[in-house]
């Protein structure tokens, strides 16, 4: 028991520390299970960067050989393009309107429904449903319902007899509906996050609770909220990074427009970069976006979920 | 015994490869026909050809059009490539050509086979002087009508001759109370063929031509301003539908066949299309649906005759096998084009193969096509992937009010420039 003791304290050599792994077995473990994963992520995340931070130093059309090295020309015609701004800004958007109506929703609807009752089963799935469909699907769902001459809104509009409007093609509104469908699709999955966390909340805490707290609210604010902030936080993240990502609920919506004013910032590459034939800008946005991505997800994780306290 | 079991299914898998390499084989890529019969067309040539040619088999592969276009740059790369491709020519094609990925066939073309294709087809497929392969069919734009609605705003199609014509027509529609043209905004390319259409009128062919070269100055030069002013002179009439652009094509055709509109500057396609996409599924009968000219404008150097569409064909890669462009000829002969025509599955585009062609309506677009001295390639595809894609926001935005003709003039060009 000392001698291990002592062991542990005094550092290893190199040498002494493998053989010690050798003896316990870990370093068959590492030598099994690292390399799968190891190669796996090398050939399908990093080698990708890699390739993207190499291209997007050229002008490439996608077909031939990659020969005309353009430097840096490519991220300064893209942090000088309006449109660029405009996806940014648009994307900042879908983070705030994430953070400040999706996960509020989210969490009074978990509040509501997190007991076992089959009545809240079955809310449960019907608030899960939309996240559950392909984005593709919603998208296409939803794009017949904003439509003036077939759709929903021009049944609502002739029901009340007021001339059709056609939501998706202004350039004021558009954005707003694309807003409404990202929110209406994933708040049941932040939902269901907060309905696992309320369940892990210990009962006889509540019960002391309910005896302390003459209020229902209070028993939230000052009981439950603070004992699945780790989940609200990690909702927060997912909302933050999966907002950064949205596409295919645009493309079926607006597919960028009216104008190029409802990108995303992965719209926006895909319609400036691939079908342009522009692989080579195309790739300066993904890096870029990949940049903003780890910048955001590192400061969140240092401000929010410190470590040891994220559990 | 699994050793022995092993190394017989090795034998057994290298004869297979040794017997197949004595025979040839060519590899056709395409995209997926839309319509079974276009499928059976295909697979019929491939099985008259065989029969003849005992040794070659020709292998057809299908690919859905988005995954066609997103995988082709990889598999032209790579040892699998197909023989021969399709192509929809214009700004991709000379992509390909650029980098060295297609073979001349310029050759075989010069002797001889190239009379068998109208002027516009082999031109078409060439790139530089040099031609990479051969055209099958050809889409042209025309300005189509409801017979019925231009009847009840009482004008006589015959009476647009020019642009001037067009937007008063369009001004007596309104009156009437009608939706004078469907567009589908939401594509932006639909917009764009007007801006295409109107540029291949005032700029004409060689003012198309210097202005790609950047002579004159380029798309900014006042020609290409009119085209845009005369675009906007339309828009200004609000002659679109209500909401159009969050009108994809596809619906927009669906309106023009339920009869909420009177025109649709659209593709020959659009006869079939708005059939599909209209709400009873049939559209407008035959009977019920006309088309002209798009109209000529005043002082404008291209011709009234001169059509405005897409050439589509086959283009042969590096290293192909040789009875490629025996296979290619034997696809593109005068009676599968006729075939091809009778069919109604496209516009045959060999010389006099137009006399096939069943349906009234078509018949008169092939004559339309084959008079016409110029066929301008849908300027999108033309003009390469970013002039094009500039061309269409540029359309879309005049369309909305959001750009004027100078700076829409000012847009190509910048986007001409950083080509």
């Amino acid at each position: 028991m000392t001698d291990a003791k002592v062991a542990a304290a005094r550092p290893l050599t190199a040498k002494a520390r493998i053989a010690r792994m050798y003896r316990d077995g870990k370093l068959t473990t590492i030598l099994l299970f690292l390399p799968p994963a190891l190669l796996l992520f090398t050939l399908f995340v990093v080698t990708p960067i890699l390739n993207a931070a190499h291209l997007s130093l050229y002008r490439w059309s996608g077909f031939g050989e990659v020969t005309d090295y353009v430097g840096l020309k490519n991220y300064s015609t893209l942090f000088a393009h309006s449109i660029f701004h405009q996806s940014m800004w648009n994307s900042v958007k879908i983070i705030l309107a994430s953070i400040l109506l999706q996960i509020p929703l989210a969490l009074g609807l978990a509040l509501l429904i997190y007991r076992k009752t089959p009545t809240n089963t079955l809310f449960r799935l019907v608030f899960l449903a939309p996240y559950i469909l392909a984005e593709i699907a919603s998208g296409l769902i939803w794009s017949f319902m904003f439509d003036g001459d077939y759709g929903v809104s021009a049944q609502v509009a002739s029901a009340l007899s007021m001339p059709s409007f056609y939501i998706l093609a202004d350039k004021q509104f558009a954005f707003l509906a694309i807003i409404t469908v990202i929110v209406w699709k994933y708040f049941g999955f932040h939902m269901m996050i907060f309905i696992a966390a309320l369940q892990s909340v210990p009962g006889e805490l509540l019960e002391a609770a309910s005896l302390d707290c003459r209020k229902s609210w209070q028993i939230v604010a000052f009981v439950k909220l603070p004992l699945i902030s780790h989940a609200i936080k990690l909702s927060v993240f997912f909302s933050i990074i999966g907002s950064l990502q949205v596409f295919d609920i645009i493309i079926p919506l607006t597919n960028g427009g009216p104008s190029n004013s409802t990108h995303s910032i992965v719209s926006y590459l895909y319609t400036f970069g691939l079908t342009r034939l522009n692989v080579g800008y195309g790739s300066a946005v993904g890096v870029a976006l990949f940049l903003f991505c780890v910048f955001t997800a590192l400061t969140y994780k240092r401000l929010v979920i410190r470590e040891g306290k994220s559990a | 015994m699994k050793l022995a079991t092993l190394a017989s299914m090795m034998t057994l898998a290298a004869s297979a490869l040794v017997g197949h390499a004595s025979a040839e084989t060519v590899k056709m890529l395409s995209v997926e026909p839309n319509i079974q019969a276009g499928k059976d067309y295909y697979s019929n040539i491939k099985k008259a050809f065989e029969a003849k040619n005992p040794g070659v088999t020709v292998q057809i592969d299908y690919m859905d059009d988005a995954s066609f276009k997103s995988k082709l740059p990889t598999l032209l790369q790579s040892s699998a490539r197909p023989d021969i491709f399709f192509t929809w020519t214009g700004g991709v094609f000379f992509e390909q050509a650029k980098a060295g990925i297609l073979k001349d066939v310029s050759a075989e073309m010069n002797a001889g086979w190239k009379d068998a294709f109208s002027q516009a087809g082999t031109n078409a497929m060439a790139y530089k002087g040099k031609v990479y392969g051969a055209p099958m069919y050809a889409a042209s734009v025309v300005l189509w009508y409801n017979k019925k609605l231009l009847a009840q705003a009482k004008i006589d199609p015959a009476s647009i001759q020019n642009w001037d014509d067009f937007l008063n027509a369009v001004g007596k529609i309104k009156a009437a109370g009608m939706t004078p043209i469907v567009v589908g905004g939401k594509d932006k390319w639909p917009l764009q063929f007007y801006y295409g259409y109107l540029a291949t009128r005032i700029a004409g062919k060689d003012g198309l031509a210097n202005a790609d070269a950047g002579a004159a100055g380029g798309f900014e030069n006042p020609d290409f301003v009119r085209v845009g002013a005369e675009f906007k002179r339309l828009i200004d009439m609000k002659p679109f539908q209500p909401g159009f652009m969050d009108t994809n094509n596809n619906k927009a055709a669906g309106l023009f066949g339920d009869g909420k509109g009177v025109f649709h500057l659209m593709g020959n396609w659009l006869y079939g299309s708005q059939q599909k996409n209209s709400t009873s599924g049939k559209g407008l009968a035959d009977d019920e649906l006309g088309f002209i000219r798009f109209p000529a404008v005043k002082g404008g150097k291209g011709k009234a005759t001169d059509t405005f569409g897409g050439i589509n064909g086959w283009l042969v890669t590096k290293d192909a096998s040789p009875s490629t462009t025996k296979w290619l000829k034997f696809l593109l002969s005068r009676e599968n084009q006729i075939e091809g025509g009778k069919q109604a599955l496209w516009l045959p585009i060999a010389k006099d193969a137009g006399s096939g062609v069943a349906n009234p309506l078509m018949r008169q677009i092939v004559a339309q096509f084959e008079q016409a001295d110029y066929h301008q390639l849908y300027l999108d595809q033309a003009l390469g992937a970013s002039v094009g894609a500039t061309l269409n926001d540029v359309s879309a935005e005049l369309a909305t009010g959001e750009v004027s003709p100078k700076e829409a003039a000012q847009r190509v060009e910048e986007a001409r420039r950083m080509r």
